[in-house]
């Protein structure tokens, strides 16, 4: 089902993402822009958490391991009233606090330092063992990317979610295809992923990754006392007719024409 | 004075003590529980003990997520796996962010023996002085290794503690200060000054015993402490005594050694020699002679002593 104002929301999302990356001419658009439904899902649909508090004790968590695509969190961020929207402009300048990638130092809902790919799922780990610990009930939700999985510490990380039976928590994994050498298959194949995680004792879900109402309600669906594993089935450069499944994509800054360009189709104003 | 006891076994009475006044505490290891010797906190405390099998990297980011929550994590596992193999999680996920993480590593340096130079880190202490918000101890007895505990968890961010597997008499006493950045003057002497750390500083007490005997005054300043350097002790010694010999079972380069060379650059014309492993990998042998093969003695220290003097 669409939901009009959140597909609205995704759109504004995606022109300040396209915004954000065309004033500091740098970052990622392919997979800042193949997220932001899942990131939408975990914001608007499911998340307890408190812009005005952004280090309650009890807040759910989550943990963008795959860190470039932090334009779409920053947005979303924004958008919930985290820190103005006028921060976003600044993306990566000298005295930001919108890092590279995310800095859970400078910026207010970010709750992990990620961008080195792996360890964000690994620190969730310890977010959610630690949660378990102190006995409370909030979730870590750990997103990474397709090409992420070939770092061999998301599977040590697997192998401990299952090991401590950590239910309270959620791999997304934004899987579009590609990555910065070209199809994923063709770099190092990933093979069948769910099957993966299955076998490492996870309870997994498959979504069409740009059905918010699909994700969320993976995300709710039952994990049987397991982590979760949902495969968020992505179109990379989503939104954007030439950067739709084009590897190039995955870090390269826009010209003034193809930035005219890419706004004109999402429906964003290209004023900067 | 207390009895010789393995610096290892030290720091696992040190954590049982620890998580005895700190809720907060918990425990990591990465299935050496029973060589790091945590295995002692396990015993007391399961619930505050996790262990991630052979996974370091995973270990020490989830110790960035315990530390997250709230909690107090010790990671352990050998010096090797944990600064070499988890550098950049430590890198990024700890101290990038001065995670509040303890890693109390054992195994360290030559004294793993037998087990050669796979498992011997010579350069552990190169690798964790280099990233910024990093603080580490090197203790050189078990009474140091449990103040070392104690002190780290009176920092906010990460502290490595380096721990060595043999046994070491006790050199220092409860009542000697234990003051993170502050080296201990052990010996006063003003013809040379011998800066010791971790197993290093017995055979440097000794040495300057034997140097007293040919009438050579000797200073023993034990650097606890690498990262904070203690710049001002090392330069009043080094105007006390003009001449300097470092000396640590590590590398010389990126220790101690380095790190007094640091100091005295530019601040200092003191005569400076440093002892160490000189840019090789170990071997496998028993430690007693694994020290005598990387001229790392009592004996090697004197003639070092004279050497610099007469130079």
């Amino acid at each position: 089902m669409v939901d009009d104002v959140l597909a609205a929301k995704a759109r504004r999302i995606r022109s300040d993402i396209l915004k954000m990356l065309y004033l500091c001419q740098s970052g990622h658009p392919g997979g800042s822009l193949s997220l932001v439904e899942i990131l939408m899902a975990l914001y608007y649909k499911t998340l307890k958490v408190d812009p005005a508090d952004p280090a309650k004790e009890d807040r759910d968590r989550v943990v963008l391991s795959k860190g470039h695509g932090c334009p779409a969190l920053y947005a979303i961020l924004a958008d919930q009233g985290f820190f103005p929207r006028e921060d976003l402009w600044r993306l990566r300048q000298i005295d930001s606090h919108l890092q590279g990638h995310p800095d859970m130092m400078k910026t207010p809902g970010i709750d992990v330092n990620t961008g080195s790919l792996g360890q964000g799922a690994s620190v969730a780990v310890g977010l959610a063992l630690a949660a378990k610990h102190k006995k409370m009930g909030y979730r870590i939700f750990a997103v990474v990317g397709d090409g992420e999985i070939q770092e061999g510490m998301i599977w040590e990380a697997a192998m401990a979610a299952a090991h401590y039976k950590l239910d309270n928590y959620v791999m997304l994994m934004d899987h579009n295809g590609l990555q910065i050498d070209g199809r994923n298959e063709a770099v190092m194949g990933l093979g069948d992923i769910s099957a993966k995680f299955r076998a490492f004792g996870f309870q997994c879900y498959d979504v069409d990754g740009h059905d918010i109402e699909a994700i969320a309600a993976a995300i709710e669906a039952p994990s049987e006392g397991k982590p979760k594993f949902i495969r968020c089935r992505t179109l990379k450069g989503k939104g954007v007719s030439f950067m739709e499944d084009v590897a190039g994509w995955h870090g390269k800054p826009m010209n003034a024409e193809e930035y005219k360009k890419a706004m004109a189709e999402i429906g964003g104003s290209d004023d900067v | 004075m207390s009895e010789a006891k393995s610096l290892r076994v030290a720091y696992g009475e040190a954590l049982v003590e620890l998580g005895a006044i700190n809720a907060n505490v918990v425990v990591l290891d990465a299935d050496l529980a029973h060589a790091t010797m945590t295995s002692m906190f396990e015993a007391k405390y399961p619930d505050r003990f996790y262990n991630f099998g052979l996974a370091e990297a995973n270990m020490m980011c989830a110790a960035a997520g315990f530390a997250h929550s709230g909690l107090m994590p010790f990671a352990s596992t050998f010096a090797l796996f944990g600064t070499g193999r988890a550098y950049e999680q430590i890198r990024n996920s700890i101290a990038y962010v001065n995670a509040n993480v303890k890693f109390g590593l054992s195994h360290s340096g030559l004294s793993v023996g037998e087990d050669g130079g796979s498992h011997q880190s010579v350069e552990d202490i190169a690798l964790m002085r280099v990233v910024p918000n990093m603080t580490i101890f090197v203790p050189c007895d078990p009474v140091e290794t449990k103040k070392a505990v104690f002190a780290a968890a009176e920092i906010n961010g990460p502290v490595y503690i380096r721990v060595a597997r043999p046994v070491v008499e006790t050199l220092t006493e409860e009542s000697t200060p234990f003051v993170p950045g502050k080296a201990n003057l052990m010996r006063e002497g003003d013809h040379v000054c011998i800066v010791a750390t971790g197993l290093m500083v017995k055979d440097a007490l000794k040495a300057s015993e034997l140097l007293m005997a040919r009438g050579i005054k000797a200073s023993v300043l034990n650097v606890h402490t690498i990262k904070p350097i203690d710049a001002q002790a090392i330069l009043e010694r080094a105007g006390a005594c003009g001449a300097l010999v470092s000396v640590e079972e590590h590398s010389v380069i990126g220790g101690l050694g380095s790190a007094v060379a640091e100091v005295l650059a530019g601040n200092s014309a003191a005569r400076f020699a440093r002892m160490g492993i000189q840019d090789r990998f170990g071997i496998s042998g028993k430690p007693a002679d694994l020290f005598e093969h990387f001229d790392l003695t009592a004996a090697h220290i004197i003639s070092r002593c004279e050497g610099l003097l007469k130079a």
